[in-house]
Parts: C-alpha cells; sequence; structure tokens
C-alpha cells in the first residue's frame, strides 16, 4: 500500500487532500463532517479583522458553465470571506483542532495592509492551535475593492512586506496564496519567498463573468438586476493552474519552494498532475461543493492504487517529477515526427475527426475509401497535430505514434533525424546561433 | 364482462383500463428528458442517420438545436425535409432507420433517442402553433392531389409553398390516410393525426374535398382537363383474403377495419372483442391488432405467422411490443380451415409449415386453436381502378425516380406505387420529391415567356 502521508512546510496530515478556503470550510460543522469523511486537511475560510464582519449578498452568489449532461465544469462566485464573528470561528477553531489532532487546520487570514492589523491578528490565530497560516492575496472580488486580497496579490512589493510581518510576528509556517489575475505568476511568488514565506499556494479564483442573463441584459450571477464579476474555479480553470505550479516550480528563482496545489482538482488523477508538476499537496474546493465530501474516498483510493501499481511508495516518489520536463517551446525537438493512428476496431464512424481535419486543418483524414465510409489518417498529409484524437469521441481511438528514427516521413519524403534539433538552431531561425568557425 | 366471457363483446374493462390501455405508448420526453437525451448525440459529420432517414432529416442538427434551447429551430429544420415529422416520431420503425445507424450503437448498443426527440422538437412548434413557411407568390398553376393521406399532404404543403394552388381529393371523410385510419391508437393518442393535418394545412392555399373516389365521382380525365398538374397519392384499400373455407364467416374480419374502427372509436369499450382472437400475418398491422385486441380485454391473442421470426415484417422492436402486452407469437404456422359453431367463428384448423428447397410448404401436421374471433393482416394491395392508360408495375403505379408516372402531366407517390417501403416517412419523401418535380415541370412552361422579357 503506498503511504499518502503528507508533510507540508511541517504540517502533517493522512493524506495530501486538503480543503481549500471557501464556503466548505466556513464552520465547525462543515469541517467536522469533512473529516470524519477523510479529508487530510482543511484552510478554514478566510477570517478578517476584529469587529462588525463583511456582508454577503442575499441573492445568487454562484454562476456555472455546464459540459454534457450538465456537469458542472466552471464555477464562479462573489462571496466574499467569513461573514461570522472573528471570535466564533476562533472558539470553533480550537475546538474542531482538539477533536482532530491527526488533521491539518490552516487559517486563511486577509487583514487591511498595515502592520497593526496583521500584528493584532496573528497571536489569537496562534492561540487556537492551528498548524499553519494562509495569506488570502487572491479574493479578485469585493475584498480586493478596499485594498485587500488582489489588491495585494497584484503588487509584488506588498506581498512581500506582508510575508515580512507574519513571519516576524508569528511561530506558524506561512502559505502565502497567489491570485492567477496578473501576468507572470513567477514575479509574485518571488516576492513572497523573498518575504520569507514558507510556501506558496495557487491558484485563486480567476476574474470572470461567467455568463449574460439574456432576457435582462445583465451578468450571472444577477442580483437585483445588477451583476459584478466573480472568482472562477472548478475543472475549467484546472490548466490555467497547472501552468502556473509548473512556472513557479520550473523557475531558479524559486525552484524547491513548496507549493500547495489549487485549481479544479476534482479527480486523484488531477491531484497526481499537479502533484508531479511540483506540488506537495492540493487543495479542493469545487468537487467537493458539487458533489459532497465522499469524493475525497475516491481520490484516497485512486492515487493508492496508481502509486501501487506504478511502484510509488510515498509521496515524494511523485512530487516534482514531471517539472524537469516542462519547458521552453523553443527546447522542443524539431525532429520528433508523430502520426495519427486510428484504431479501425474502436472507430465508431462519426467522421467527427475528419470533418475537424478536413475543415479547421490538414485535410489528412478519409471520408469514403473504395465508395465505403471509412475514416483512416492519410500520413502524407499529417502533421501530428493531435486535433483528431482530441475531438474523437472513443477513448483511446485514435493515437499519436512517434515515428522510429530512420523511418520515412511520407509528408516529407524525408527520413526521420534521430538527432535532437530545436528551435534555437533551426536555419528558419534569424536568432540562431551560428556554430563558432 | 370481464375478459373471459366467450364471444365478442365490447365493454370487457373498466373505463380506467381502457384509458390506461390507451393512453400515449411513448409520452413525449419533457424538457429535462430532453437535453440528457440530446446530449448524447456526437453531431456526426455526414451522419449515418440522416443517410438512413427516407426524408433525409438533418438529426445531428436538429438535436443540436435542441440541446441549445432551440426546438422552435429545431423543428423547422424537421419539417423543412418532412412537414409529418410530428407523426413520422410517432410511427416510423426508428430501430431500423436512423437509430439503427447511430454510431452510439457501435460502442454502447444503445442509440440515441431520435424518435422521441424529434417528437419533443414537433410537438413544441405544433403546440405553439409556430409556423415556418410563408407561400410564395402565386403561381397561377392548379395542381390536384389524390388523396390527403401522408404523400398526399406532403405533396400539397410543399406545392403550396411554391405558390400552387392545391385542390386535394379524398375518398374518405377525414384526412390524414393511415395517419388517421391505419395506426395504432396507443400511438397517436389526442386526435393528433387531425391536428397534424390542420398545422399542415395552415400554410393556406390546400382545398380539400372529402368523400370524393376517383373512378367514382370524377375521374383522370377530369383531373388532367382541369389541372395543371396531378398527384396521386392513394392508398391500399384491397385486402388478402385468406383463400381457405370459413373465411366469410361472422367473426372473420379485416386487421385493417378494426385497427380503424378502433382508431374513430370515441369510447374504446364500445369496439367488441372476442375472448380468444387469432390474427393471420406476421407485419406491423398484425402486431397492431394483436396488441389492441389484447388491450381491449381479449384473454388471449395469438398472432400465427407462417414463416420464422427473422422473416416478419414487423420489427422486433414490434414484436417485443406485442410479447409485453401478453400477445403470443407463433411461427411456421398456416390457416387451413375456419371453424364454425351456430354459424359463429369457433377456432382455426392450422398446419405447420417447413421451407422445402427455399419453397414453403404445409409438413401436413395440423391443429386447431379456439377462436371467437379471427383477423386478417396479411397484406393490402392496390385497387388500381381508374387510372386509365397509366403503366402499372408490380400491381401498382408505376413512377420514374421524381414520381412521374407515364402519363405526363401526371405524378404519383406513396403506397399506391412500387417504390421503397409502405411506411409513412417513405410516403411523405415521395410526395415532397414529386412536388419539386412538378414545381420544376410548372416552371419550365412559363419559362419561355420570362427569357422573352
Amino acid at each position: 500500500m503506498a503511504d499518502l502521508r503528507n508533510d507540508f512546510v511541517g504540517i502533517k496530515s493522512p493524506n495530501p487532500f486538503w480543503l481549500a478556503s471557501a464556503p466548505p470550510t466556513d464552520k465547525a460543522y462543515n469541517v467536522e463532517r469533512a473529516f470524519k469523511a477523510g479529508w487530510g486537511g482543511v484552510v478554514w475560510k478566510t477570517l478578517g479583522e476584529e469587529g462588525p464582519p463583511v456582508v454577503n449578498v442575499n441573492g445568487p452568489r454562484y454562476g456555472a458553465i455546464w459540459g454534457a449532461d450538465r456537469r458542472l465544469l466552471g464555477l464562479n462566485n462573489i462571496e466574499l470571506i467569513t461573514d461570522r464573528d472573528l471570535y466564533v470561528n476562533l472558539r470553533e477553531m480550537k475546538q474542531v483542532k482538539m477533536n482532530w489532532p491527526d488533521r491539518a487546520l490552516v487559517a486563511s487570514i486577509m487583514v487591511p495592509c498595515e502592520e497593526e492589523s496583521w500584528k493584532a491578528i496573528l497571536p489569537l490565530v496562534e492561540e487556537t492551535g492551528a498548524d499553519g497560516i494562509e495569506l488570502n492575496f487572491g479574493c479578485p472580488h469585493g475584498m480586493s475593492e478596499r485594498g485587500m486580497g488582489a489588491a495585494v496579490g497584484q503588487v509584488p512589493e506588498y506581498i512581500e512586506m506582508v510575508v515580512r510581518w507574519c513571519k516576524q510576528y508569528t511561530r506558524m509556517p506561512v502559505i502565502t496564496k497567489l491570485t492567477p489575475n496578473i501576468t507572470d505568476i513567477r514575479k509574485p511568488a518571488r516576492a513572497a519567498k523573498a518575504g520569507g514565506t514558507d510556501a506558496v499556494s495557487l491558484i485563486n479564483t480567476i476574474n470572470s463573468i461567467v455568463s449574460v442573463d439574456l432576457d435582462n441584459f445583465a451578468p450571472n450571477p444577477t442580483v437585483g438586476g445588477k451583476g459584478t464579476h466573480g472568482g472562477y474555479c472548478g475543472p475549467a480553470v484546472k490548466p490555467i493552474a497547472l501552468n502556473m505550479v509548473a512556472e513557479i516550480a520550473r523557475d531558479p528563482e524559486t525552484y524547491g519552494l513548496p507549493i500547495s496545489g489549487i485549481g479544479g482538482i476534482t479527480t486523484w488523477r488531477d491531484a497526481a498532475e499537479f502533484m508531479a508538476l511540483g506540488a506537495g499537496n492540493v487543495q479542493v474546493c469545487t468537487a467537493a461543493m458539487t458533489y459532497g465530501f465522499k469524493i475525497v474516498q475516491e481520490m484516497i483510493t485512486g492515487l493508492s492504487n496508481w502509486m501501487d501499481a506504478k511502484g510509488h511508495r510515498t509521496l515524494d516518489d511523485i512530487v516534482a517529477r514531471a517539472v524537469p520536463n516542462v519547458t521552453d517551446w523553443q527546447y522542443l525537438n524539431l525532429n520528433y515526427i508523430a502520426k495519427a493512428r486510428i484504431d479501425q476496431d474502436a472507430c465508431i464512424k462519426c467522421g467527427r475527426c475528419h470533418i475537424a481535419c478536413e475543415d479547421t486543418s490538414h485535410q489528412a483524414i478519409t471520408q469514403f475509401v473504395d465508395g465505403v465510409r471509412h475514416f483512416e489518417v492519410m500520413e502524407d498529409e499529417c502533421v501530428g497535430c493531435n486535433l483528431c484524437v482530441n475531438v474523437c469521441p472513443v477513448e483511446n481511438c485514435i493515437t499519436m505514434v512517434g515515428l522510429e528514427a530512420g523511418t520515412l516521413d511520407q509528408r516529407t519524403g524525408k527520413p526521420v533525424d534521430p538527432t535532437y534539433a530545436n528551435w534555437t538552431t533551426h536555419p528558419n531561425n534569424p536568432m540562431a546561433r551560428q556554430a563558432a568557425e | 364482462m370481464g375478459t373471459t366471457q366467450s364471444g365478442i363483446h365490447g365493454g370487457r374493462l373498466s373505463p380506467s383500463d381502457y384509458e390506461r390501455n390507451f393512453s400515449d405508448l411513448h409520452p413525449r420526453l419533457d424538457d429535462h428528458e430532453a437535453l440528457v437525451a440530446a446530449d448524447r448525440c456526437y453531431f456526426c459529420h455526414d451522419a449515418p442517420c440522416m443517410t438512413a432517414c427516407p426524408t433525409t432529416i438533418d438529426i445531428p442538427m436538429f438535436i443540436r438545436q435542441i440541446s441549445t434551447g432551440n426546438p422552435i429551430g429545431s423543428a423547422k429544420t424537421i419539417f423543412d425535409q418532412n412537414i409529418l415529422g410530428g407523426m413520422c416520431a410517432r410511427v416510423c420503425p426508428t430501430e431500423t432507420l436512423c437509430e439503427e445507424a447511430c454510431v452510439r450503437n457501435t460502442a454502447e448498443h444503445r442509440p440515441v433517442e431520435i424518435g422521441r426527440l424529434q417528437r419533443y422538437a414537433t410537438d413544441v412548434a405544433i403546440a405553439g402553433n409556430h409556423q415556418f413557411y410563408a407561400r410564395a407568390e402565386r403561381t397561377g398553376k392548379a395542381v390536384a392531389v389524390v388523396g390527403a393521406g401522408p404523400a398526399g399532404l406532403a405533396c400539397a404543403h410543399r406545392l403550396a409553398v411554391m405558390g400552387h394552388d392545391v385542390v386535394i381529393l379524398e375518398a374518405r371523410e377525414k384526412s390524414g390516410g393511415l395517419n388517421e385510419y391505419g395506426i395504432a391508437t396507443y400511438k397517436a393518442v389526442d386526435d393528433f393525426a387531425q391536428r397534424e393535418v390542420d398545422y399542415v394545412l395552415s400554410v393556406g392555399g390546400i382545398e380539400v374535398k372529402h368523400g370524393v373516389k376517383l373512378g367514382r365521382d370524377f375521374t383522370l380525365a377530369d383531373l388532367t382537363a382541369n389541372f395543371d398538374a396531378v398527384f396521386l397519392g392513394m392508398g391500399l384499400a384491397g385486402v388478402n383474403g385468406l383463400g381457405v373455407e370459413g373465411e366469410h364467416l361472422p367473426g372473420v374480419v379485416d386487421a385493417v377495419d378494426f385497427i380503424a374502427r378502433l382508431r374513430q372509436a370515441k369510447d374504446k369499450a364500445e369496439v367488441p372483442v372476442g375472448r380468444r382472437v387469432v390474427v393471420i400475418g406476421g407485419g406491423m398491422t398484425a402486431i397492431d391488432a394483436a396488441v389492441q385486441a389484447k388491450l381491449l380485454g381479449a384473454e388471449e391473442v395469438t398472432i400465427c405467422y407462417r414463416r420464422g421470426k427473422e422473416h416478419m415484417n414487423a420489427s422486433p422492436f414490434e414484436q417485443d411490443l406485442a410479447a409485453s402486452k401478453g400477445v403470443m407469437i407463433r411461427h411456421w404456422l398456416q390457416p387451413k380451415r375456419v371453424i364454425a359453431r351456430d354459424g359463429h367463428v369457433a377456432g382455426i384448423e392450422v398446419e405447420y409449415t417447413e421451407l422445402v428447397d427455399g419453397r414453403l410448404a404445409g409438413t401436413g401436421e395440423t391443429g386447431v386453436l379456439a377462436a371467437d374471433q379471427i383477423f386478417k393482416a396479411i397484406g393490402q394491395t392496390f385497387e388500381a381502378s381508374g387510372l386509365g392508360a397509366l403503366s402499372i408495375t408490380g400491381g401498382r403505379i408505376a413512377v420514374d425516380a421524381e414520381g412521374r408516372t407515364s402519363v405526363p402531366g401526371i405524378w404519383a407517390g406513396g403506397d399506391c406505387v412500387k417504390a421503397g417501403e409502405d411506411l409513412t416517412v417513405t410516403s411523405v419523401a415521395q410526395g415532397r420529391d414529386a412536388a419539386e418535380s412538378i414545381h420544376r415541370a410548372l416552371a419550365a412552361a412559363v419559362q419561355p415567356a420570362a427569357a422573352v422579357a
């Protein structure tokens, strides 16, 4: 049996699946249920400073997009940080941590960008016995208008400053949560590291308008005839999150900085992918909000069985294993040649590969062969683009097959070159470096 | 009364049983069900379902329109190819047409529910009385259509849209043809056939005269003299006989008459049915008669077919339906003699059959099935009267690919021609295509004047 125990910046949990700071972790009732279901840890929904709590809208807070069979693909929300009194939250956190000493309990915090505010709240959190804190520099709506959340996360200097205060005023590990609503995720990560953060977590939600109510001409969710941009999450954001995690994992300046991966993680496979790209653990929200807490059991058994099948014993065996294989486009091997192959036994003859290739790509898939409806790749036209694989409704029906070195590429009429050659040295590249004479 | 009273009687069941037995076989999908079903369509390119449809409805497009919340657009996609798409959605043997061709069968053995989705979209449009077609400027041409069945209605509608004036001459009291008189009651509830006729005719430019019959009330020459073109869309008026002793005894009935009477009966309790019913035949008519006899309260219903299961014209779906209603289907049995008692049917002697060198032959082994009522459902024939010089082939009117008969100016389609299967959807395709052919011919006739101008 694979060992799924997780040690993230000294915070221990029985598995790497944490619930992200969000509605599922807003109070003891939910968190107790989550721990009973098997979640390894939670990041408690973001605490604000002492005093009258923030208020939420009383109309709809969520909008969504769906795939086939109304499967939720993307969720957007305009909810703010916890709207409960700070001391109620602190009391409940302390009790829950006492009830579940083996689980991770991290406090998410968002207070004004002033040293006194952070200095005031940190001892209160520390007193609960929480295992660490996560700085909410990501929330893109509402709080950012008040100079908090993403308003901090979008200014690297502020990030560094606040992280520095936190490291100064608490012994707890500090996880800095990053907003994706910036152009280069490496900059805030570097700033957090410079401030002394123990880890970063990402991504927070993405600025979004999820849909428009065409009867009332207002964005969804519509509150009294008006809407606003919200934070986008769920399976649809996973590719954006994966890239940002990988960018930080392979940046020489932040290399090795622990990362808690967040963004559309729905299955064990999603989690394994984040971890392969450098995440030490993962945080989940939308999947739980869609299906309930029970999904963690699928995640635990799925990850465990996959690790057993592949001979990975601990999480350390998989974390960051894919990072060395993430590179810049210019270093991809231009001599690698692949062709699509259609498994005729699996093909159901829907014709989608043909029309996608014919209308929008390289005219490399037949529709008829000898007058019979038959879909087959014409290797002399196929550039190996993979579009047909992605539009085919049958899994593994179309696959990309790499040509062995020396075999003839029918498209170019040349044998496959066994040597590695990339754009940096390609003759068409005006910037190609010439070898010294 | 109950189901065990011997003889032929109505009122065997309680009113609620009749109500339940003759309600919609497949109720319309609701909005959610339609979305779920539509989600399964892959939007195939050059889709096999579309090729399999005799009217070539763009099925992937109409299903995509349902899935995007556009059932009205979906209905128009259907009606563009098949103005009787509502009835076809109810009666088409989809399991041997579009749904058999669905690529989902290859991977999952479960096709997209194309027929039910088509019903969903067309019902939405008809219920809302959405009209998609405006008549073109009137051409001044008049076309006579004989028969207000699927072929005639499809032809008339297309002609009217193109600006021609149409007169339909129908022998029966109501329009619809087999849709009105020949479809099992539970497939077309709530007077759908008449509602669909009204919807089709509402395009305008079509006058329907009922109770007038070719050869009795008017001649083909009358039509060619008074109209610019003629379309013949008659059905099959004749019924094959059993050719055995006792065939004319009281209690031996044509299945088509039974089906028609049941369709027209306001109160199903008024339709008498035997305690023990034997249906002779192996097609859709045999199934429809047998199932409905059972639903009327017959205790025992047996279909006797003289060949094997695999030879039956009734689709596997229809055979399963019959079995599920308690109808016994027996194969390799042919009628030998109807047995009488007190001047009424009491049973039927049947003989086992076998194939000998590819030919059907009796084995000599016989048996008797008790029966109060016997339905004949061994095929219908075209009664070619009043057709003058029209060429006949295989007992039906000969036509070319466009529906042109051997006489210029006269087209034909539907069951009265020998082409394609005897299905509603085939008739619609033939009526529609004949209308296009008529339109081209009429347009060609006026072209010289236009060219000079």
